[in-house]
């Protein structure tokens, strides 16, 4: 095997030179440039956090009501205050906060898996299995959400509050899963699906291994996104009593108490509505930074260093 | 053609020490770095390099179409004007009426929505506010339509670009290029997304375009043949520097720069009577970001001595005219090598010396076909047979009742054989049928008509169990380095997937990995890597290590080499040359660049509309040439070599492919058949009535065409 030998040395002459940045590090580096991203992101992770840990800043339990105190003014004590019969409102937010972030989170990801399996599939296998699918997904996107699922959530009074993750995640998927349907399109005529198909390589393996893989940024900034609308869909539906019933308590609930006496005794209703609307601000300049970040061809995360780099100068 | 220029001309453009820059995330890339030269009236420059060696970019500053975070330096004037730092609104007068720009994609260049004859005329108006009507605009435009060659002018004017071939879409292009009669035309890659016989159309249009306008043009190309026939000086260009400029004839034949020399060594020749060796230039075109101080060809350049690493060589002098300039330090010595340089038997072009001067200096070699004893055709067996395949799509109308109202006839009963150990190439122009023909191969489906034998097993007994069992011994390379690659897998787990798609032991496999990177010359240490961080070169090995992991019998490779840069291409027609000795492989190669195929087949089949028209040994075939199709395609391919290609006669065929879906009745290539415009009556009648079937004239040599007769081409 003398000719190896030769192709050896040009191997090493050919090996790059330096190793270039990854993908990862990159979009890493690209996203933490993104100060309001950034932020976003910290906020998010400190009122998850916050919500689990509360306990441990607060004495007070949710089962406590301090009936000598009702209606007290946010104190050093009472941080957000207390309502009629004496919850600490600080205490109550946090637990609503619970729910309502859990929630936003299982149907953020849970609609996202979904929609990139059906759209996948859709795209890729085509014909019939195509049509079939994305009748049911004009069908869904036809049906007025928010009365089905006020309708049906009677049916479910007492049951876990997972059958409305169910319910929400069901009208949340179709969008994405067009989308997904759309590229995969393109990313079938690629030739390294092609390579996969021509070498014995099963359809589903080339959809989870070859498809969806490349199309993650588009999944990551499409769950960041359905995050954060699940959560005002939950409070929504919550504040019209057919979201999470009592005795759970979510943002949407506290707001509709709150909603009540909000000239009264202000700090009922702005305790939980200001912590949805940082919420859904996060998330909205997360899924923001996100995309700038994974999209190559973004400008915006590029003009910055130009803008350093002349400052420099 | 004027000649050069002289001194006290003032050159329609000139370029002085042009530097554009943009910023990255790696850091400013310097794209153009000190870029100087002239365009005289009526003359024609040619700038040459391979991708990312600035050569768009610098004649994309000079239309001030750069993006706005480009930094551009230095001077540009044209015609005396600086048009560094006018605004857009000043460039706009400019842009279009002086100086007009063809650009390589004809597809993206017209708007979708209006007519081809309004955006023609819409050239006109936008700069003759006033002046001109819309009526006569548009007469205009139809004149030019038809002063480009484009058959009913009045009536295609009104067609939209969509109902325009790639050719018709370059031409209306040009059309609207020289609409104002500018007095320099800058065309970028002008037919590189063509056919070959269109670009020879295409090329032939500029000429005419350059005679009626007298304007100035500066082509850009990565493809040496081009220049060669159609430029007067000629510009090699390097990590963003000019390298080498001088008369065409003068750089062919005497190239003083070991770039210009390497890049002409690795051209694989369409005019050898024997198998030549190719010329590889090792490594890659090196990262704009940080160049290393001293020449930057340096690393890859096997002349190069101490002193190329201390300082970059200036552009100087390298003939007593002072017409040819080279930046190199060792352009004496290369000349003394030039001199001594041992003759080499196949070359047969003028400027010989400097391609034996390039195979010595890069000490390139033939891969012996022979080394291995291959018993004679006949007695080989045989790895594929194609018989009689048809592939016919139906054209459907209508989307919820679907009717069909045509047939495409995309593959219309293609019959061939390669034996073992052999290598067949199937070439044609795009849209002849050799890509469904690859696919029907690769489907292992059984063809709607005709019959397809892997191994000597019919695809049509197959069962799922058995098609996999086939899938191992047939595997494929494909064209694009860059798609045929999952961005998203590291090296090692995309040589793996393939033995564990066949159930392979991890153990084998993790073993299997650094043989295979060995194997195409890359390290083993590559394996987690990705393959966003190698060059297409090296992405084109890794597609060839992948397609040999299960060690195949038969390698389908479908245009291999046509999305590389020259230099690296070489390399890999080498590659695969030693890989097909070395592993007893069969090769089915599809190409358009018959001088890669020339190069590295042993048989050649030319497909036309669905059918195979010629088909024989490489040597009979390209050496004599008998359907009129084959000796067409030939003689439009360029020759790298400016004193034979300006003497060939071309055979420029009239009109682009008929649609599959509408075949011409008899002989299918009638209708732009040089020779059937020739016939008799009589004679004529039997083309369009009597389809030609293949015909054997000599050994293994078959044509079918009815009055097949030879003709020289090359």
């Amino acid at each position: 095997m003398t000719v190896l030998d030769n192709k050896a040395d040009q191997a090493v002459a050919e090996a790059p030179a330096r190793r270039p940045v990854k993908r990862s590090r990159l979009t890493l580096r690209r996203f933490l440039r993104n100060r309001w991203s950034v932020a976003g992101l910290a906020v998010l992770v400190l009122l998850y956090v916050l919500a689990f840990s509360y306990p441990l800043f607060s004495p007070f339990s949710y089962e406590f009501h301090d009936t000598n105190l009702t209606y007290d003014p946010p104190t050093v004590t009472h941080w957000f205050g207390t309502d009629n019969i004496g919850t600490d409102m600080f205490v109550a937010t946090m637990r609503g906060m619970q729910k309502s972030l859990t929630i936003g989170l299982l149907v953020g990801v849970i609609s996202t898996l979904l929609s990139a399996v059906v759209g996948a599939a859709a795209g890729f296998f085509g014909g019939f299995t195509d049509r079939a699918l994305m009748w049911l997904v004009d069908l869904l996107l036809v049906l007025p959400s928010f009365l089905i699922i006020s309708i049906s959530s009677p049916l479910f009074k007492g049951a876990s509050w997972l059958i409305f993750v169910v319910l929400l995640v069901l009208f949340q998927w179709m969008i994405t899963a067009r989308i997904v349907r759309g590229m995969t399109l393109t990313l079938k005529t690629r030739e390294y699906v092609s390579a996969a198909r021509f070498m014995g390589q099963s359809s589903w393996r080339i959809i989870f291994k070859h498809i969806l893989p490349n199309m993650a940024s588009l999944l990551i900034v499409d769950a960041t996104i359905n995050v954060g609308s699940a959560v005002l869909q939950e409070t929504g539906l919550s504040y019209f009593g057919f979201g999470v019933q009592p005795p759970d308590i979510s943002l949407g609930t506290l707001i509709q108490t709150g909603s009540n006496s909000v000239l009264t005794f202000p700090w009922l209703f702005y305790a939980p509505a200001i912590m949805l609307i940082l919420i859904s601000l996060s998330v909205a300049v997360v899924g923001d930074g996100l995309r700038d970040a994974l999209d190559p061809s973004s400008t915006k995360a590029r003009r910055r260093v130009k803008r350093k780099k002349e400052a420099a100068a | 053609m004027s000649g050069p220029v002289t001194e006290n001309d003032t050159p329609v453009l000139e370029v002085t020490d042009l530097a554009v820059s943009f910023p990255s995330e790696a850091g400013t890339v310097q794209a153009v770095r000190g870029l100087s030269y002239r365009v005289g009236r009526g003359e024609v420059l040619g700038i040459a390099g391979e991708s990312g060696s600035g050569k768009s970019v610098s004649s994309l500053a000079v239309m001030g179409l750069l993006p706005p975070q480009a930094r551009i330096t230095g001077s540009i004037r044209f015609q005396g004007q600086q048009l560094l730092g006018l605004s857009d609104v000043q460039l706009a007068k400019i842009r279009g009426r002086r100086v007009a720009m063809v650009f390589q994609d004809p597809l993206s260049a017209l708007t979708p929505v209006y007519t081809v004859g309004d955006q023609i005329a819409e050239a006109l108006l936008v700069h003759g506010k006033g002046r001109i009507s819309r009526q006569a605009a548009a007469n205009r435009a139809v004149e030019l339509l038809d002063l480009v060659g484009i058959p009913h002018a009045a009536q295609r004017a009104k067609a939209f670009p969509h109902e325009f071939s790639g050719g018709m879409r370059q031409r209306a292009v040009i059309a609207m290029a020289i609409a104002n009669d500018p007095d320099l035309i800058i065309a970028d890659e002008p037919t590189t997304a063509l056919d070959v016989t269109v670009q020879a159309q295409v090329l032939e249009v500029l000429k005419t375009a350059q005679e009626v306008t007298g304007a100035g043009i500066v082509i850009i190309t990565h493809d040496l043949g081009v220049v060669a026939g159609f430029a007067d000086r000629l510009m090699v260009m390097y990590a963003g520097r000019a390298v080498e400029t001088g008369q065409v004839a003068e750089v062919y034949q005497q190239p003083r720069m070991p770039y210009t020399l390497g890049l002409l060594g690795s051209l694989p020749r369409l005019d050898a009577t024997e198998k030549l060796p190719l010329v590889p230039i090792n490594g890659q075109p090196p990262s704009l970001v940080d160049l290393p101080e001293g020449c930057p060809f340096a690393p890859r350049c096997p002349m190069a001595v101490d002193a190329c690493l201390e300082a970059e060589p200036e552009l100087s002098a390298v003939d007593s005219a002072g017409e040819h300039h080279a930046a190199c330090v060792r352009t004496a010595e290369l000349a003394a090598t030039e001199a001594a340089a041992e003759e080499i038997e196949g070359v047969d072009a003028s400027n010989a010396a400097a391609i034996e001067a390039a195979v010595e200096v890069f000490g390139a070699e033939v891969v012996q076909a022979q080394a291995r004893d291959l018993a004679p055709r006949e007695q080989r067996p045989t790895v594929l047979r194609v018989d009689e395949l048809v592939k016919h799509y139906p054209l459907n109308k209508g989307t919820v009742f679907k009717r069909r109202v045509g047939t495409v006839h995309a593959v219309d009963g293609v019959s061939f054989e390669i034996r073992e150990g052999e290598t067949l190439g199937l070439v044609g122009e795009s849209g002849c049928g050799k890509t469904t023909t690859l696919m029907e191969v690769l489907g292992l489906t059984p063809p709607s008509g005709g019959a397809i034998e892997v191994l000597g097993r019919d695809v049509s007994t197959l069962d799922k169990k058995a098609r996999r069992a086939v899938r191992r011994d047939m595997q494929v390379v494909f064209q694009d380095p860059m798609a045929s690659l999952d961005p998203r897998m590291p090296i090692g787990d995309v040589l793996a997937e393939p033995m564990q798609v066949h159930g392979l032991d991890a153990e084998h496999i993790r073993k299997r990995i650094p043989q295979l990177l060995d194997l195409v010359g890359l390290r083993a240490e590559h394996a987690d890597r990705y393959p966003a961080e190698f060059s297409g070169g090296q992405r084109q090995r890794i597609g060839i290590a992948r397609a040999l992991a299960l060690e195949p019998k038969l390698l389908v490779l479908d245009e291999p080499v046509s999305a590389l840069d020259v230099s690296i291409q070489a390399g890999v027609i080498n590659l695969l040359d030693q890989l097909k000795v070395e592993l007893g492989l069969s090769y089915l190669f599809v190409a358009h660049d018959l001088s890669v195929v020339r190069h590295i087949a042993d048989r050649v089949a030319v497909m036309y509309l669905g059918r195979i028209v010629e088909i024989g040994t490489v040597d009979t075939v390209f050496g004599n040439p008998l359907h009129p199709y084959t000796q067409a395609l030939l003689s439009a391919i360029p020759l790298p070599d400016p004193v034979k290609e300006r003497q060939r006669e071309r055979i420029i065929l009239s009109g682009d492919l008929p649609s599959p879906a509408d075949p011409p009745s008899g002989c299918r290539f009638r209708t732009r058949c040089f020779l059937h415009t020739t016939l008799p009556e009589s004679d004529r009648a039997r083309c369009v009535g009597e389809q030609p079937e293949r015909v054997g004239h000599g050994q293994d040599h078959e044509v079918a065409c009815h009055f097949a007769r030879s003709k020289q081409v090359v």
